[in-house]
């Protein structure tokens, strides 16, 4: 409808990561249960605006997603210069922390997609007293690569196009064309190297193969859910990780791939609903 | 008696042949492969064909081998694979060119820039067929 206005708002925090301050930028709606929102590799919270405007999930939950540094809104530190970006599982799981201290958010929970999936793990694995529940999209402790990454920041050839065309086959066929579009426009804007970036995260440091088994689902819950057109965290990789963990709930999605929030949000509200319910059962 | 097999193979062959007619009438895609030109080997496995590309546009497609032509890349699946890959809704695993190099249903080789550098034309003009592929006898 022509004038119609949003109901989520996007701010700016500032946050202390390891001692180096940075201007984080987040939107958010709703109030309630603290529900922190993780965007996937190489790309920005606009994935979650659908949640975010839901006005079922807005009643019961404060639904906030961030820009990771280097992402989006959200620019590199000011001591940044200008050396390789790399994402850690460390740096990740400190930031996260960080922001949802910041915020000073009571015991929120995480909802990661792909690295926020893998990361959703180990914030299970080490840190899961702070947490209300965890759910991982895409999530798995380790999945076999299918491409070389180098090819992603490199002069000769274009760093969004060849970023948005390889992510564009994780999307299920039966995903709307426009979001399809639009998931793949994030992709063609994120900034050199960022990405790959990333993907260090995912594919070298972030192995947690041998560490799951630690995670206690009786301290916070852990719903894990994966599109059953994902070829890179297969609705396989998230079984075989749901087996070692007592307790982790499994969910494969069907028509979905690996953005389900942004490539087909109504698909994706059918299997999130159960959960958030769950969730706001449990709490109250 | 017609196999499975061979109906497949000629289904996919035919399919391959057309497929520079279809890029011709989709000039969306040519514009985006306007700054390619490339010489690449693609196709079913066991029958690939010699491409030609020039500003987008596959000016010649001949069966291979042709004695001693030159590729730089080559990207070859299955007929099976192609024949999934070519439904409006593939099966999981067989809806994307990296999807079946993964899964083993695919082979890429050869100096990958050019396909790489054009990703998504490549994905495009290889699902080209999609639009009417059937398997019928020949």
């Amino acid at each position: 409808m022509n004038g119609a206005i949003e109901a989520l708002v996007g701010r700016y925090v500032h946050v202390d990561i390891d001692g180096e301050m940075h201007r984080i930028y987040f939107e958010e709606s709703g109030a309630g249960i603290p529900l922190v929102c993780l965007h996937t590799a190489g790309a920005d919270n606009r994935q979650w605006r659908h949640l975010l405007a839901d006005e079922e999930f807005s009643k019961n939950f404060r639904i906030i997603a961030f820009d990771m540094p280097w992402h989006g809104k959200s620019n590199p530190p000011a001591n940044w210069d200008g050396s390789e970006y790399q994402l850690t599982t460390a740096r990740y799981t400190q930031t996260i922390r960080a922001f949802c201290q910041a915020l000073r958010l009571d015991k929120p929970v995480v909802m990661g997609c792909s690295i926020g999936g893998r990361i959703v793990l180990n914030l299970a694995i080490d840190h899961a007293a702070e947490f209300r529940a965890l759910i991982g999209l895409e999530a798995a402790d380790f999945q076999a690569p299918w491409y070389d990454t180098t090819w992603l920041n490199r002069p000769d050839v274009h760093g969004g196009e060849v970023c948005a065309a390889l992510v564009s086959g994780l999307i299920a066929p039966q995903s709307p064309a426009s979001s399809r579009m639009e998931t793949l426009w994030g992709y063609k804007q994120g900034g050199p190297g960022v990405f790959k970036g990333d993907l260090y995260f995912y594919r070298v440091d972030g192995d947690l193969r041998g560490r799951v088994e630690q995670i206690d689902t009786k301290v916070c819950p852990l719903f894990l859910l994966t599109g059953e057109y994902d070829f890179s965290c297969t609705p396989e990789d998230t079984k075989r990780t749901a087996a070692a963990i007592s307790g982790a709930r499994v969910t494969i999605m069907e028509q979905l791939g690996h953005f389900p929030m942004s490539e087909n949000p109504a698909q994706f509200r059918r299997y999130i609903a159960p959960v958030l319910g769950e969730i706001l059962t449990q709490s109250t | 008696m017609i196999s499975v097999t061979n109906v497949t193979d000629a289904a996919v062959i035919r399919a391959f042949a057309g497929i520079p007619a279809l890029l011709d009438r989709t000039p969306a895609l040519i514009v985006r492969g306007r700054f390619l030109d490339c010489e690449c080997l693609i196709g079913p496995i066991s029958h690939p064909f010699h491409a030609s590309i020039r500003q987008g546009r596959i000016v010649d497609l001949t069966p291979a081998p042709v004695l001693m032509r030159s590729w730089r890349f080559s990207y070859r699946a299955s007929p099976a694979a192609w024949a999934e890959h070519w439904k409006a809704a593939p099966r999981p695993g067989f809806h994307d060119l990296l999807a079946l190099t993964k899964r083993g249903d695919a082979v890429l080789e050869g100096d990958l820039h050019p396909f790489i550098a054009n990703l998504q034309y490549f994905k495009d003009v290889l699902a080209l067929p999609r639009q009417n592929f059937v398997m019928v006898a020949p």
